[in-house]
């Protein structure tokens, strides 16, 4: 277990090609009724291209904050964050849309599917965002579903298919729009042991195809899957582990 | 996100919401039903008063040279009081107009009384009477079914000869032949010549309850002081050539009743188009009424959708946050709930406007109100419906859109 090298890096600075997420001094602060949260208090994490991170952390921690600032759906308080090689805490709200739409495949803990919509319906929701046209559409769709093994499953729709089939829907949906990084929330956090696994097989084969991921949990045997593994504690970085290969 | 495919999204979860979608689109359902319906009545009548009414029953480029305007709507009493002191108009009035008029026109006496025609022990009650000259047949369209009308000869010399409409013939002869039977007007016997075809009703008003006599048969006593008649009809060739004999006619009634120049006519010289601007007083009320109950309807309508557009952006918080981190901006959003709200109505109004077309159906079928389906009531009832729709949509939507993605994804 060795600590990762980072990057010397200070403001004005522009991150190396190779490493796709970079939090420099990052901070968030909410005002809760008068009474300001300090829930990031300076986070500065590099994660390179294919990295498979893993942030844990007690709740409070912070972990939640920070996967919404990379998933870019918050924007900080202070800091700076690059995503590909490109500054987002300085874009406006429908940038900011426009990079989760391109850059990020979201994985959530409820899957978060349309309950009325098929899971080639769901899968090529991201796609309509994009502005793809109908035909593509559902042949990316298509293939993302064949990908995570659910090629005879696009027509049905979420209640005629089991938990792990429609994380598998959610994660189809996540990669269809080839991200950058796939940002997973819990992704087991509602399924019994057996789909875990199952589920970390797919992260497992994703990774070994160069997919990046970063994924939060608390549990220990599911970051156990993964290469490196963040530990917030109190809104700082308390370890920064890589696993020996 | 292109139009396209939020109108599609909103017609999938329409249909995916049937009975809610249903109770929020029947305000601007009945709105435009009733837009339609009442619409297609409006224009019917218009079309029946114009066409059937004005022109068959009154007469094409006929005018009528009477005492006081036979159809006025909202007339003052004062002026009614006036009219009434007017003098009549005499037999020499007649004379004296018909012999001045240069152009080609057709002339006929008329003067009507209500009253009973008895034919053995039968009676028919409240039958219009009309005391007439021969050619009055002619400038009414009355066509003769069996027998004859009266000659001119007849009417000169004050015969005593009827002609019947047929619910007359029908109630005192029922099936037989009424030809040469004598009825009694007034206590004296008219001997029937002729019965005249079915004229069908005006408004459920009976156009077949009239006897026609010479106007200088004894009937004369009957309708009028001696020597007045009620109207003088004139029939021109042509609109220009009526509206020649109107000016000369004009001439020589105001010579006759020696007005000054700054007098005005005491009689009127009455056309259809009379007829006609009675009708349009009518038509003014119910333009001002009519549009009143279709908008009052229409914004039941909308927030109706308003309401239930709330409810829906409420429900579905979860949805939007995930749109959202799935890359919707915000007025991917907007356009979403927008177009669901607009296609909430659309259905609405299109589901008013078969509401519409089969109530003007019906209103044909079971009432003596002809309606007509008019165009421009089933265009502005798409447009005013789905313009409710998006507007009563524009509020849910905004506030769908400015959801914050975190928090609407955490909803539980």
């Amino acid at each position: 277990m060795t600590l990762p090298a980072l990057q010397p890096f200070r403001t004005g600075d522009t991150p190396l090609p190779e490493i796709i997420i970079l939090t420099h001094k990052l901070t968030r602060e909410y005002d809760m009724g008068g009474e300001v949260v300090r829930a990031l208090q300076g986070v500065s994490l590099q994660i390179k291209h294919n990295e498979y991170v893993a942030v844990m952390g007690p709740s409070g921690s912070g972990k939640s904050t920070l996967m919404n600032l990379i998933g870019c759906l918050d924007t900080p308080t202070s800091g700076e964050y690059w995503l590909n090689s490109q500054q987002v805490s300085e874009l406006d709200d429908d940038a900011l849309a426009r990079i989760r739409n391109k850059e990020i495949g979201f994985v959530f803990q409820t899957f978060n599917l349309l309950p009325r919509a098929t899971a080639l319906h769901n899968v090529e929701l991201p796609l309509i965002y994009a502005g793809l046209g109908a035909r593509e559409r559902r042949d990316r769709a298509a293939q993302a579903l064949e990908r995570v093994g659910l090629g005879d499953r696009m027509a049905h729709r979420p209640n005629e298919l089991s938990g792990g089939q429609r994380q598998r829907v959610a994660i189809a949906r996540a990669l269809v729009n080839r991200p950058s990084i796939l940002l997973a929330d819990e992704p087991t956090g509602n399924l019994d042991s057996t789909t875990s696994g199952e589920i970390m097989g797919v992260f497992r084969t994703l990774h070994g195809e160069g997919q990046t991921i970063v994924m939060v949990t608390h549990e220990h045997d599911i970051a156990a899957h993964a290469a490196r593994v963040v530990t917030l504690r109190d809104g700082v970085i308390a370890t920064d582990q890589r696993r020996a290969a | 996100m292109p139009v396209l495919e939020a109108f599609r999204l909103a017609l999938l979860t329409i249909r995916a919401q049937k009975l809610k979608s249903g109770f929020s689109l029947i305000g601007v359902f009945i709105g435009v039903a009733s837009l339609i319906g009442a619409w297609s009545i409006v224009n019917g009548v218009n079309r029946y008063m114009t066409v059937k009414f004005a022109q068959t029953l009154y007469g094409v480029n006929t005018f009528q040279l009477r005492r006081r305007p036979m159809f006025a709507a909202n007339v003052p009493d004062s002026v009614w009081r006036a009219w009434r002191r007017r003098p009549r108009i005499k037999f020499g009035d007649a004379e004296a107009v018909t012999a001045a008029i240069t152009g080609p026109v057709v002339t006929a006496w008329a003067s009507d009384e209500n009253v009973s025609v008895f034919y053995g022990n039968k009676e028919a009650r409240d039958i219009q009477l009309t005391a007439a000259s021969e050619r009055y047949f002619d400038i009414k369209n009355l066509r003769i079914a069996t027998g004859r009308a009266f000659t001119a000869q007849e009417n000169r010399s004050g015969v005593p000869v009827a002609v019947l409409g047929e619910a007359v013939a029908k109630r005192l002869f029922s099936d037989r032949n009424p030809l040469n039977h004598s009825v009694r007007i007034g206590g004296i016997g008219y001997r029937v010549i002729g019965v005249v075809e079915h004229q069908g009703s005006l408004l459920d008003f009976p156009l077949d309850r009239f006897v026609v006599v010479p106007a200088q048969s004894p009937a004369q006593s009957l309708v009028n002081p001696p020597g007045v008649l009620d109207a003088l009809l004139v029939k021109a060739p042509s609109e220009e050539a009526m509206r020649d004999a109107i000016q000369e006619a004009e001439g020589v009634m105001r010579g006759r009743r020696h007005l000054r120049p700054t007098q005005d006519d005491n009689f009127v010289l009455e056309t259809s188009e009379g007829v006609q601007r009675f009708w349009a007083g009518i038509n003014r009320i119910l333009m001002v009424v009519l549009p009143g109950v279709v908008i009052v309807s229409l914004v039941i309508g909308g927030v109706v959708i308003m309401n239930i557009m709330l409810m829906s952006v409420t429900e579905r918080t979860r949805e939007i946050g995930l749109r959202k981190s799935l890359g919707a901006r915000r007025r991917d959003v907007l356009r979403q709930f927008l177009a669901e709200s607009a296609a909430i109505a659309s259905v609405g109004a299109g589901f008013g406007i078969l509401a519409g077309v089969g109530l003007t159906v019906l209103i044909n079928a079971v009432s003596p109100l002809p309606a007509k389906l008019s165009p421009a009531s089933v265009v502005l009832g798409v447009l005013m419906g789905t313009g409710v729709g998006v507007v009563a949509g524009v509020y849910p939507a905004s506030r769908a859109a400015r959801l914050d993605p975190i928090a609407a994804l955490r909803q539980e």
